[in-house]
This record gives C-alpha cells, structure tokens and sequence, in this order.
C-alpha cells in the first residue's frame, strides 16, 4: 500500500502509522456529555467504503495525514494534511 | 532419453548428480525433472495421502507431481519443484514421503485402505475413548502427514530483500511480454521484465513455433538482446511475480543461486518489493490434465510439457508415447515427436472431428479410461464412444485437457474471473487489479499472432497513461490457429480419477462432498482438501469445480471458484523474513555509555530497542544481587552515576509553548517557572494514564519533556497529534531530541560534591535548589542540569551533547569511585525506586489512571486537558478500583514475587477472592526485606491489613501487611538536603 | 447419522453410497421465534445451544454466504484459556471446557488438540506480566506453569536460544492450550443444530432489521421477509453494516488481520508458539503446514487481505524466534476481518433500545476459541433475557461509563492508540 503524503509525495505504507477515523478530528467540548464524549472516543461509522482516516507520517515528515480511502478496494482517494482540514473546519 | 539436435541445454557442459544416492549426468539448462527423464528416471515421489507412485506431470513452476528434497544439513530444501531447480556438478536431491525407500514404502498401504480414506474420513472417527486423539490418533496422522521435511536446524543460507521501481512490470516473457516489454521500452519507459524460468522466452522455447518467418525461439532471442542492450531496462530471469498489492506493489521471489554449486557471495534468493505504475500480465496459460481412472501414474504427463521437454531440453520423456486430447493443440505433440524421430504410439482423441495424424494413428471419439503399470505407466486402456475398449502399450502419455489461463494475479485484490464458454475457461475480469492488463494466453488469447497483438496493445495504453510518447510497432505475424476443444473433464467410470495429484484427491471425493452437502465450491475445496496442496490447485480447481458443478446439476459459472490468494508460488519464510535472523529483527540503540559499561562487565540488557547495563559487577561478588545491594548503597550512602539517556527527550519551544503542555498534562506548565522542572502526568483520551516525566522550562518559550524509555515514541507522536490534529492553532514546534543528549542521573549525598568538581560554576542549595534546572559548563562544554529525583535521594540529572557522553560518563563514574560510590545500573534503579513508591511502566502498565495510582489530585480542575473528561466516568472513580499499595512480607516467608496476586487471609486463593496483585518488587538492602508495590482494591484505605500474597506458578504464598507505597524517607527531607 | 469408526468402516465397504447430507439446507419459513444473522462459527454455536440447552427449535440461521465463511473459515485454529482480567478469564476457561467436550457432544471430531501453549518472554518485565497471567489463569482454575530459560529449551530446542535480537527468558506454558480443525468446528455446529430442528438458511443476506416501535419484527432478507421475536446479530466482521440497520453504531474499526500456511512438512513444531517481542505465533497443522500469523496490518479494511510489510513483518518474527523454519514455504496467505473492539474484548449485550434485539460481537483476533462459549451465552441471554454469568463483563456500554473494561493488552480503551 502507497500513500501520498501531501509534502513528501507518494510513500510505501511502512513509512506511516495509522490510528483510525478522522472523527479524531472533533473533539467535543469537555462538558459536551457522556453520550457525544462515547460517541468520539468508542462509537464509529466503520464504513465499508469510503473512510476518512488518519495517518502520521512517522518515517517521514512527521505530518499528520487526513487520508480519504476506500475500505473494500483499498484505494486512496485523497490526502489533506490533518492541520489544514482542522483549521478549514474550527 | 536425449533426442538428438534438439533442446537448449549445453551438451559442451555435462553435469554430475544424485538423486536418492544414485548418481546421473545431465547437461547445463537441464531441471532436475529434464535430467531425470533424460535417464528414464519415471517415479520420483510419493503422494500425500495414499502414497501412490508419482512422477513429473508438468514443465512448469505449478508443478503437481516431482516435488523431492535439495540438498543436506542446514541447507536441506525440502518440497522443491523438480520442473524449476536447475542441476548443478554436485546436486544431491532426495525423494520423499516414502519409508523406507521410493522404491518401497510401507505408507503405500494406505492405498489398500483407499475405501475408508475418502474426503473427510477423520471427521466422523477417531473420537473414542477421547485421551486417544493426542495420545495415538494425532501423532500417527501427524507422521503419515506431510510431503518433505525440515531439516529442524538454523537456516545458513544468505536471503535478502531489495526494493525496485519502474513505469512498466511485464510479467512473464512469452510472445506477449516480450512484445509488450519491446514495445514500451522502445517508447523510452522504465521497464522490468520478469521470468520465472532461467531462460527468457516462455512457450517459445518449448514450440516449433515460427514468428516473423524465422523460429520462435530466434525471435526471442533477439527481442532479449535488443532488450538487455537498453538501458531502461532490467531483465529478472528466475523471477517469479508472488502477488499483486495496493497501489501497483508486487512481490517476487528471485532464484538467485539455487543452480549454483557454490553461491560466491551471492544470496540463494531475494524477495523483491516492486512498486510499478503500470502491469502486464503475461503469465501464459497452465495445460490441465483429464480425470480418468489411474490417471496418476508415473510417465503421464501434459502435453506441453511433453513438448517442452523435447524442444527445451533436448529428452523424449518416452520410448513409446500416447496423446490423449480433447483439442488440436496436443496434437502438437505428435507431430514434434515424430518429427525429432521418437516413437508416438497413437492420438486418442475424445472428438470424432479430430485432425488426421501424420505418421501416427489417431483413435478419434475415444477416451482413455484406465492405465496400468505398478511405477511407472506401462499401457493405457481407451474406449471407444460404443463402449469398445482397446489398449496401447506406451511408457508416456501426453494428456491435455485444453488450458486454463494463468489469472492468478489478477485475483490477488479479491477479483473473481469470469467464464468464457469459448474456451471452456476462467479469463480475467478487466480492471481486477488497478493499472494491471492481462495479455496473451492467460488473458484467453490461445494463438502466437493474438499474443503479439495484445501484448503490443496493452503496452500502448500504459504509456498512453503514463504520458509517454508512443512509437508504432510492426506486430510481427506468427502462427494463428484457432483454438478448438470439446469439454471433457473426467472421463466417467469406476475406479479412482485424480483431481488433486498432490493431495489425493479424486473426482469420486468431490461427488461424495457434494453428496453430504458440501455443495458450495469453498466447502468442497475445505472438506476434500482439493486445491490446498503446493500447487494450489493450479492443475486441478477448475476440473474439480466442473465435476461439483456437474454433480451439484449447476452450471460451472454458477459454481464459482474458489478465491486465489498470494504467493503465485511457495515462497520461503527465510526469503520474505530475510535480513531478521538473529540480530536483524529489530534496531539495536546503544547508549553513548555502552562500551564502558561493557568495559566493566556490565551485563547490557534490552529495554526496548535499547541496551542498558543491568549491574556493574565487582570483584568477588557471586550473584547479582551482591552488585545491586552495593550500588543501591552508593545512591543512599554516597553518590552514584547511571546513563539515563534512553528516556525520551522532547524539545518544545513557541509562544504557546505552556498552553500546549498545559492541555497535554494533567497538570499546569504554563504557571512552571523559568529555570524550574515539574512532574507531570499525560492521559490517554480514555483517561488512562500514558505516560509520566518531568518537563523543565529552559526559558519563557522553550521546555524539555523527558518520557519514560518505553513511551518515547508513542508520546512524540501523541504530541504531534495533538498540535496538528487538535491545535493547529497554538504557535509551538517540537522536535525529538533524545539521541542529541546523553544524560546521566547522578544520585546521592555526594551528587553536589562530584558535580561540583565538574562544573565551571558551583552550585549549592541556594541558587539550585530541588527541581532546579538550567544551563551549566561541565569541564568547559555547555550542558544542562536539573535538580530531579527518582531514588528519593539529593539527585541531579546532568546532559551533555552526545559526543561527549563516553567521557563524561567514565569521568562521573571514576571520581564517583573515588568518593565511595560508583555506577549504578537497571537494578539497583529498580530497588531505589520502589523504596520510594516510584512507578513506571509496570504500575502504569495501560489499565490504570491518576486515580489508581493516587494523583487524582493532579489533574487539574482549572482547565482541560487529553483525557480529563473520560476519567471522570463512574468506573474510572469508583473507590473499589485497585489503587496503588506498598506490599511487605510480615510471615516467615521473605520472598515476594511480582504477578503474584493478594488475598485475605482466611480466603482461598482463587478468581472470586483475588483483591490485587504485586507489580514490582525488589530486595531493599535498607530494609533488609523484601519490598513490592502492587495494587489492591480500595487499596489506599486498607493500609496496615495483613494479607496473604499467593505466587501458585512459583509457589510462593507470603504472609504482607499493605502499607504505603512510599516506604523510604516519606517525608521527602532527603531529596531536598 | 451417528459417526463413528465402525461406520466409516462399513460405509467404506458399501461403497460410500449411504452418507447423507450433514446439514439440511433449509428454505426459509415466513416466522420464527428467533433468527440469529450470521452463519458463522459464533452464529451456529448460538443456534446449537438454543436448541440443545433451552430447546428452542423453530429458529433460523441466516447467513448470506456459505456456513462457515467467515472468520471460522479463516483463522489460526489456536484455542486456549490463558486470560488474565476478570470478565475474560471466567468465559475462556468455560469455553476450554467446552472444547473438551465437544467432540462428544457434536459426534464430529473437531481434532481439538491440546498439544500445549507456550508464551515466550523476553525480558524481566514481560515475566512478571506473565506471572500474573499464569497466576490469574490458576486462580480461574485453568493450568499454567511458567518455564525458565532452560525448561523452554527442552520442549523447543529449535528456538534461537544464542543469537535472537530479544533473547529467551522463558515462557508460560499452558499445557490444555492447542488447535482445533476450525471448519469442522463450523460443520460440526450445523450439523448438530440441523439435527434439532434448526433451519441453516445459506445464500440469504440480511438487508434490513424490521423494527417497530422499538420492538424487533424480523429482517429483510434477499430472499424476502422473515418475521421473528427476536434477533441475534452474530456477524463478526461485519458489525457494524448489520447494526446500522438498526440504526445503531458500535465501537468497532473493522480491521485486516493476515494468516499464512505452508506445505506440509513432516512433524517438526509440536506446540502452539507465541513470541513476546513481535506478535508472532505458530503452529503445525496435522496436515503438516505450519499455520502463522501475527499482527494486525494497521489500517481499517474489509478487503479480507492484506500486505506485505506485515506480510514480512511476520516472517522475519519467525526467522529471528526460530531459523529452523526458514525453508518452508508459504503457499497461501489470507486475511480476516475482525471486529476490533476499543479493549479488544468482546460484547455479547442487548442491543439498548430496542426490545428482542441482541448482538455478539467484537472478537477482535480472539474469536475462534471463544465459538463454544460465545454460542453458549448468547443462546443464554436470547433465550432467557438475562446475561450468562461467564459472559456479564461483556457489556456494550462499559466504554460509555468505564465500568468493567477489559482491556488484557493494555493498549487502551480507544481506538486512537492502538
């Protein structure tokens, strides 16, 4: 498996550490209750298709990766740098 | 035997060999299969089940029956194809599966036994009396089971891995691959040419083919050399194409030296990862045999392979040769073999349009229907479509039942083929694995001049995507004869047919699966075993499903198939885990202390990927805990000295540098004082605690964390994630300096006075007070000083660039002598700190959080931070969690042990009653006793309860008193002093 | 028909002609009292306990593949009860005991085999963690006896004791540990529920959960409705798809787990062998192939296979533990997709809000030994409404309120940091 890393160009998959949904993202407010907190720490979509994901450049740049992938075929669709889309979104 | 004037191998280089102890000569190019049957070598194995008779079916790496052993000692190579491993002067190879001779084998009874050996026999018996399944049941199968063996020694061969990367992967070097390689590296594109075999050309070399009117193999020949004097070309021979992976990565194993006596320096095989823009496959297509009964014998064979042996090699692999076919293409074979002068006893053809035989007879609309010969096939019997039977002597039988395209690769991302009833076979679905393109004969294009075509096109349309200009090429012409077959896929009648050469499995199994229900092509493949074998049903599956589908009354497509998985061929575990054995696993990480530690006998053990000295051996002293008692009196009595530069060391500077640390910790940094260190505690999200250490503040907008050891890693990726991820907003960078810094712990009453001899500056109480920190000269280098603890002594930890670690080290150490004391290492560290209550990672071992260890009060209420919210669950809180206890044995019995677990004294000690279990212990030579930190339910309000501490794997039950975990100076006056 | 050694004596002489089907392939009927989704190993154990221990029988398993496709299909085949926490270690043990039984009990030989388990340890610290386990694992009632250095050399002499990165301390061995044939524990399971009367509905993929008033009615399938009053969703692997049916998310990422199998070999590895340092574990098959796996590939997937940096990763953890291997070759990797869980332990619960539906899932990489024990609590809590005792840590909702995580590897109750 090949990622694009949005500085570094396209790498082999042992270069990156992956941690999972890009809900990681959105981190509720402390007092946002146990049911928006549960939803953002356990509860996922685990979509069978497209997924939004996270990845850390770890052999590399040390970037953040938001990675827009597809589950079934293992395509990668697009890649965002995590910092860009999180100061696009707050 | 050698027909003469034909075949490739060089009869100039004769060649000696053994095979079971005999010794034989063949010629260089020859396999271990062609050399046999060039000595009229027929059996050389026995099958997996019924231990029948077995010869060489195939030319090929898919090879179904010759599998024997290479070599002897560490070098014993067992389940090696006979069809792929070239002889070499000196090649010793064995047979297998057979006791106690090929000749010989008692096992072979089993096929006595045939009637109660079907499909899935052992999963009705073998059930009573119930101890029998591991006492005799499992042990017999077990050793009946299995084809070759391991030698059971260390592997002392060299394998290596290597990365690759082109435009273009052509896989396969047939008509089609080197049209398509032709094409492509013509147009200037990065090309990889891969060929399984040791000779490039594929069936060319195994046809009397013209191409271009000139022969097959001449045509070949130049499109390699044309190809070998580019320089935008790498040609792999004896490179098989083991998978297909994401994003245009494919694995392949190279035979490096496996046909060489003596490897010179080389690897015996190299695992390729090769990451390609674009693929062609062009893996050609696999003959496949006909099912009949005693269709396993010695002496039959494919068709092709018949062909390849006499073309390739140079070997009839019969005096008298039958060919039994349902298409014009094994027609082939007769009339090559007459033409090279070998005998052709006849062509039984199952269709009555058959073509007429030129210079042999053809028995048209017949099929055959059994053989015989004990070890090797001596007559076929045929019948005729009214039910006449006739017989022909004959030691070989070319069999072909048409072909079936090699789609393998293409299935590697879960696609599935589709049928093409033209052709009675399985053909690649398009785009199955993204930028690959199947050409040729394993893309269904039967015919020389179609291969051409087709692998010229694909070779267009990828340099059509890669951008790159294309050149049109003259398609040469070349043979173009359609492809005509009649289905057959076993021949009815009693008796058993083999499906599954390898794995004995007979078109009677697959019925009888079908009878008892399993009806679905993956239950029948897993109770039958069909297609499991090394071959991986390459010869068998798509006979097996037709025979289901026709036993099930389904069609074939309706069937399906069975998933093809990854690797193509049996690849070794040494070849894809080459560069680990021994050492290479994993990184070693030395600290700049290392060799003086060793210096002084310091036995250096792993943490992590590091090495740390376990404890400074001295004169005279027997067992390890001597050393660890005398170095712990060092820390407590005078000074010692121990490299601490294995913690993790994160440089953190900005203007919101504080803010930063504030939301990472639980605890405020923001409010720490420049020239001041903190303790600080870091959650998980879930509340859990991650790691501990502490950061000082260098300047307004600079810190240093320190992290334990093992979290170093996972804590600077955490930070990262939480600038990027979560706070892009604050202005702070960070960076991991832990290998920039060698930094020693220099412990005790004395610390002050041994740094003070160092330093360019004296210190004292006043102006370096407990957690101090800041810059200092050390003997003229510019370091770093903090005033930090974790022996509960007066403690310093001193950094210095890493170039200067060795000196200082064995400068701190001498004159640390000097004053009484000395180097401490990863024991006495231990013992220091569990006197204190100290935890690391086998407190904070991933289950607990600041409430369990009893910083609770460090979380702050001030502000948020990573985790604070989940450890605010109710089960986070609850005061029936286990928390933190110092443990001390109260009872005769001294020893503690760690993993032990604690229970009330009047309880039996199993799961229900279990209240907590010891993490850490140590031997504290303060105390003279032993000592242990452990947790234990509502632990911190049973201080002072007698308990019973059982260790049932050690044996060890010890009467403990539950205490605080701070059990050395509590009060904390020491590490002020 | 009973099975036995007579029997495939008497049938060899007849000619094999007389064996019959051993399941029935069931049409689907309008209703049932109860429907489990998932025919997989998990999903015909509940279906058999229901039958047997509570004598339900007018009950479907609907699966929409083939009996035993999934993970049971597709797995390592290591069974074992050497948990440490509790609410794993209770369910474990009973499942061994299961096991132990269970070719009586099926009249299929399973070939559970219990050759023995050894965990390698590889540092002073691994050892205490394995103390603890091996002390819990006594506690529970299950057998551990912890080897040293020396004791391990004797049972695996063709370890690298001399020149391996991580050097041998010792290990834990857990003598009862070992392997079963794991699509005979699929087979086993149907045709023992088949014989009582339960439908095995294959070919027949759920496409919805009919759901009213927050009661289950029964699903959709392809082929057509099927009414029940209640409804197992027992799809590891599937999950999460089947729960948003209902409406409902889980804890669950959907993960790659790689195994690998070689041509057989004559005997050569005798015991189930797990490494400390690299996620690394193996076992010979009684055909002869050594069967390994290791860790996840680290990346959420449903492509059921896998690449070849974990793909190396794994032999190299092989070549390092044990070289003697290196010339075996592997014929065939595969990949599983398991539900993991944020503590890796499993959920057997009712699925809150919604009356008569249930789910069993969340087995992560562990739920082939779980098959007899999983089937038997979850046929437990849909027949009777009420945990079974060995399965009540298996909450779904432990993560919400951090009551009663399970988390044996310490890795975090988080998908976030694995």
């Amino acid at each position: 498996m090949r990622i694009t890393c949005p500085l570094c160009g396209e790498r082999d998959r042992r270069e990156f550490y992956y941690v999972g949904d890009a809900v990681a993202l959105n981190r509720p407010d402390p007092d946002a209750g146990d049911v928006v907190w549960d939803d953002y720490v356990h509860n996922r979509d685990n979509p069978a298709g497209v997924t939004r994901d996270l990845w850390y450049h770890e052999s590399g740049c040390a970037s953040w990766i938001v990675v827009t992938r597809n589950t079934i075929t293992h395509e990668v669709l697009e890649t965002a740098l995590a910092s860009d889309v999180k100061e696009a979104t707050s | 035997m050698r027909v003469a004037g034909k075949g490739l191998v060089d009869c100039s280089k004769p060649l000696r060999f053994l095979f079971d102890g005999t010794s034989y000569q063949g010629f260089e190019g020859d396999t271990l299969a062609s050399a046999l049957l060039a000595n009229d070598v027929k059996m050389v194995a026995r099958s997996f089940k019924y231990h029948r008779p077995r010869g060489i079916v195939g030319a090929g790496s898919e090879e179904a029956g010759a599998l024997v052993t290479v070599g002897s000692g560490a070098h014993q190579d067992p389940n090696v194809r006979a069809t792929v491993q070239e002889i070499y002067e000196g090649l010793s190879a064995q047979s297998q599966n057979r006791w106690p001779s090929l000749g010989f084998d008692i096992l072979s009874v089993n096929d006595l036994a045939a009637p109660f050996l079907g499909a899935g026999f052992y999963y009705k018996t073998f059930m009573w009396p119930k101890a029998f399944w591991e006492k005799l049941y499992e042990p017999v199968i077990r050793r009946s089971a299995g084809i070759g063996a391991l030698s059971g020694l260390s592997n002392a061969d060299r394998y290596e891995k290597a990365f690759a990367f082109c435009d273009l992967l052509v896989i396969g070097s047939g008509p089609s691959g080197l049209m398509a390689a032709l094409t492509a590296a013509r147009a200037g594109a990065d090309v990889i040419l891969c060929e399984e075999d040791s000779v490039f050309g594929g069936r060319l070399n195994g046809e009397s083919l013209e191409i271009a009117e000139t022969s097959g193999q001449d045509w070949g020949t130049a499109a390699i050399a044309e190809l070998s004097s580019m320089d935008n070309v790498r040609l792999m021979s004896r490179t098989s194409v083991t998978g297909a992976y994401d994003q245009g990565t494919y694995g392949a194993l190279e035979r490096v030296s496996h046909h060489m006596t003596q490897a010179q320096g080389k690897p015996l095989e190299t695992f390729w990862r090769i990451v390609a823009k674009r693929a062609i496959l062009a893996a050609g297509a696999i003959e496949r045999p006909v099912a009949f009964r005693n269709n396993d014998r010695p002496g039959i064979m494919t068709a092709a392979a018949v062909r390849t042996y006499l073309h390739r090699y140079g070997v009839a692999p019969g005096k008298a040769v039958t060919v039994f076919a349902n298409n014009d293409d094994a027609h082939r074979t007769a009339k090559d073999l007459v033409a090279a002068g070998v005998h052709v006893a006849g062509v039984i053809d199952t269709r009555t349009d058959a073509p007429d035989g030129q210079g042999y007879p053809v028995y048209k609309g017949a099929e055959v229907c059994d053989s015989a010969g004990r070890r090797a096939l001596e007559s076929v019997s045929f019948r005729y479509a009214d039910g006449r039977v006739d017989k022909l002597q004959t030691d070989c039988l070319a069999m072909s039942g048409g072909w079936n395209p090699t789609v393998h690769l293409t299935c590697h991302m879960n696609g599935r083929p589709k049928w093409d009833g033209s052709i009675q076979s399985f053909v690649p679905t398009e785009g199955m694995v993204a930028g690959l393109e199947a050409v040729g004969a394993c893309n269904g294009a039967f015919s020389t001049h179609a291969a051409l075509l087709q692998g010229n096109a694909a070779a267009l349309t990828a340099l059509g995507d890669l951008g790159l200009k294309t050149i049109a090429q003259d398609v040469p012409d070349a043979e173009d004869a359609p492809y005509r077959l009649k289905p057959l896929w076993a021949v009815k009648g009693k008796g058993r047919a083999w499906l599954d050469f390898q794995n004995d499995v007979t078109v009677k199994d697959v019925k009888m699966a079908a009878q008892e229900n399993f009806r679905s092509v993956e239950h029948m493949k897993r109770y039958t075993t069909q297609g499991m074998a090394p071959d991986q049903g390459k010869n068998s599956n798509v006979a097996a499903l037709a025979v289901l589908a026709d036993a099930t009354g389904r069609g074939i497509p309706e069937t399906g198939t069975t998933t093809f998985r990854p690797p193509f061929v049996p690849v070794s575990i040494a070849s894809l885990g080459a560069g680990a054995q021994g050492k290479g696993f994993a990184p070693e990480r030395f600290t700049t202390s290392h060799t003086a530690s060793v210096e002084r006998g310091a036995p250096m053990i792993e943490a992590g990927l590091w090495y740390r000295p376990s404890y400074f051996p001295a004169t005279g002293e027997k067992t390890w805990r001597e050393s660890c008692d005398r170095e712990v009196g060092y820390v407590r009595n005078a000074v010692g000295v121990c490299d601490v530069s294995t913690l993790g060391k994160i440089d953190i500077q900005g203007p919101d540098a504080g803010a930063f640390l504030d939301f990472v910790y639980t605890n405020m940094f923001s409010t720490l004082k420049v020239g001041r260190t903190r303790y600080g505690l870091m959650l998980r999200e879930d509340g859990t605690v991650m790691d501990d250490g502490t950061t000082a503040r260098l300047g307004e907008s600079h810190y240093v964390m320190t992290t334990t050891t093992a979290a170093a890693g996972p804590v600077m990726r955490h930070l990262e994630y939480v600038k990027q991820c979560l706070r892009p907003d604050l202005d702070v960078n960070l960076v991991s300096v832990t290998e920039q810094w060698a930094q020693f712990a220099v412990a005790g009453p004395k610390s002050r006075d041994l740094l003070n001899g160092l330093l360019d500056t004296k210190i004292d109480n006043e102006n370096w007070p407990f957690m101090a920190c800041g810059t200092v000269s050390a003997l003229g280098v510019e370091g770093r000083l903090f005033r930090i603890s974790f022996s509960g002594e007066h403690a310093y930890e001193v950094a210095v660039p890493a170039r200067y670690g060795d000196s200082l080290f064995r400068t701190l150490t001498s004159r640390a002598e000097a004053m009484g004391g000395g180097a401490y290492g990863m024991e006495a560290l231990n013992v220091l700190r569990i006197e204190k209550g100290f935890i690391t990672h086998s407190e904070i071992h991933g289950r607990t959080n600041a409430f369990d260890i009893g910083m609770e009060r460090m979380v702050s209420q001030k502000k948020d931070c990573i985790g604070k919210t989940m450890s605010e669950r109710p089960g986070l809180t609850d005061p029936e969690r286990e928390q933190l206890v110092g443990v001390k044995p109260i009872g005769p019995v001294k020893q503690l042990t760690a993993g032990s677990f604690l229970f009330k004294s009047e309880d039996s000690a199993v799961r229900e009653n279990a209240q907590g279990y010891m993490t850490s212990v140590g031997f504290s030579p303060e105390f003279g006793t032993f000592i242990g930190l452990g947790f234990l339910s509502n632990g911190r309000a049973r201080h002072g309860e007698q308990m019973l501490m059982v260790d049932h794997l050690r044996d060890v039950v010890a009467r403990v008193e539950i205490c605080d975990p701070v059990f050395f100076d509590p009060e904390g006056g020491r590490v002020r002093g | 028909m009973r099975f036995s050694g007579l029997k495939v004596l008497t049938e060899g002489l007849r000619g094999n002609k007389g064996w019959q089907a051993h399941w029935r392939d069931a049409q689907p009927k309008a209703e049932y009292d109860m429907i489990i989704i998932g025919g997989g190993g998990h999903g015909l154990s509940t279906a058999y306990y229901l039958a047997k221990n509570h004598g339900m029988t007018n009950i479907a398993v609907v699966e929409k593949g083939y009996l035993g496709g999934g993970n049971v299909g597709r797995n390592t085949t290591i069974v074992r009860a050497n948990y440490f926490l509790p609410g794993n270690s209770e369910f474990y043990s009973h499942s061994l005991k299961l096991w132990e039984g269970l070719e009586e009990d099926l009249n299929y030989n399973v070939m559970h085999s219990q050759r023995g388990l050894i965990n390698l340890f590889h540092s002073d610290g691994q050892r205490d963690a394995f103390a603890r386990r091996g002390n819990a694992m006594i506690n529970q009632g299950d057998d551990a006896i912890l080897l040293d250095r020396e004791g391990v050399r004797k049972k695996l002499p063709y370890l690298d004791f001399d020149n391996g990165r991580f050097p041998i301390y010792g290990g834990l061995y857990h003598p009862r540990g070992g392997t079963a044939r794991h699509d005979a524990v699929a087979w086993g399971y149907a045709r023992g529920a088949s014989d009582r009367g339960v439908d095995l509905i294959q070919n027949c993929e759920v496409t919805g959960i009919d759901i009213e008033g927050g009661v289950v009615q029964g699903v959709q399938t392809s082929r057509g409705p099927i009414r029940a009053k209640k409804v197992g969703i027992v799809v590891a692997g599937r999950s999460g798809q089947v729960a948003a049916m209902a409406g409902r998310r889980l804890p669950i990422e959907s993960h790659v787990l790689q195994a690998f199998v070689t041509e057989g070999l004559k005997p050569v590895i005798d015991h189930v062998i797990s490494f400390g340092m690299g996620h690394f574990y193996i076992s010979q098959s009684d055909k002869g192939g050594l069967v390994f796996g290791g860790d996840l590939d680290f990346y959420a997937s449903y492509a059921s296979r896998g690449n070849l940096p974990m793909k190396e990763h794994v032999m190299e953890a092989g070549m390092t533990l044990m070289p003697m291997i290196g010339k075996a070759k592997v014929l065939r990797s595969w990949g599983g997709i398991m539900d993991m869980t944020p503590d890796g332990s499993p959920i057997i619960d009712k699925m809150d809000g919604i009356d008569g539906l249930y789910i069993d899932c969340g087995w992560n990489y562990g739920g082939f030994k779980a098959v007899p024990a999983s089937g038997w609590s979850m046929a437990h809590l849909m027949a009777t409404d009420t945990p079974h005792e060995v399965a009540k840590g298996f909450r779904l909702d432990r993560f919400r309120t951090g009551v009663g995580i399970i988390d044996e590897e310490g890795t975090g109750s988080q998908h976030n940091l694995h």
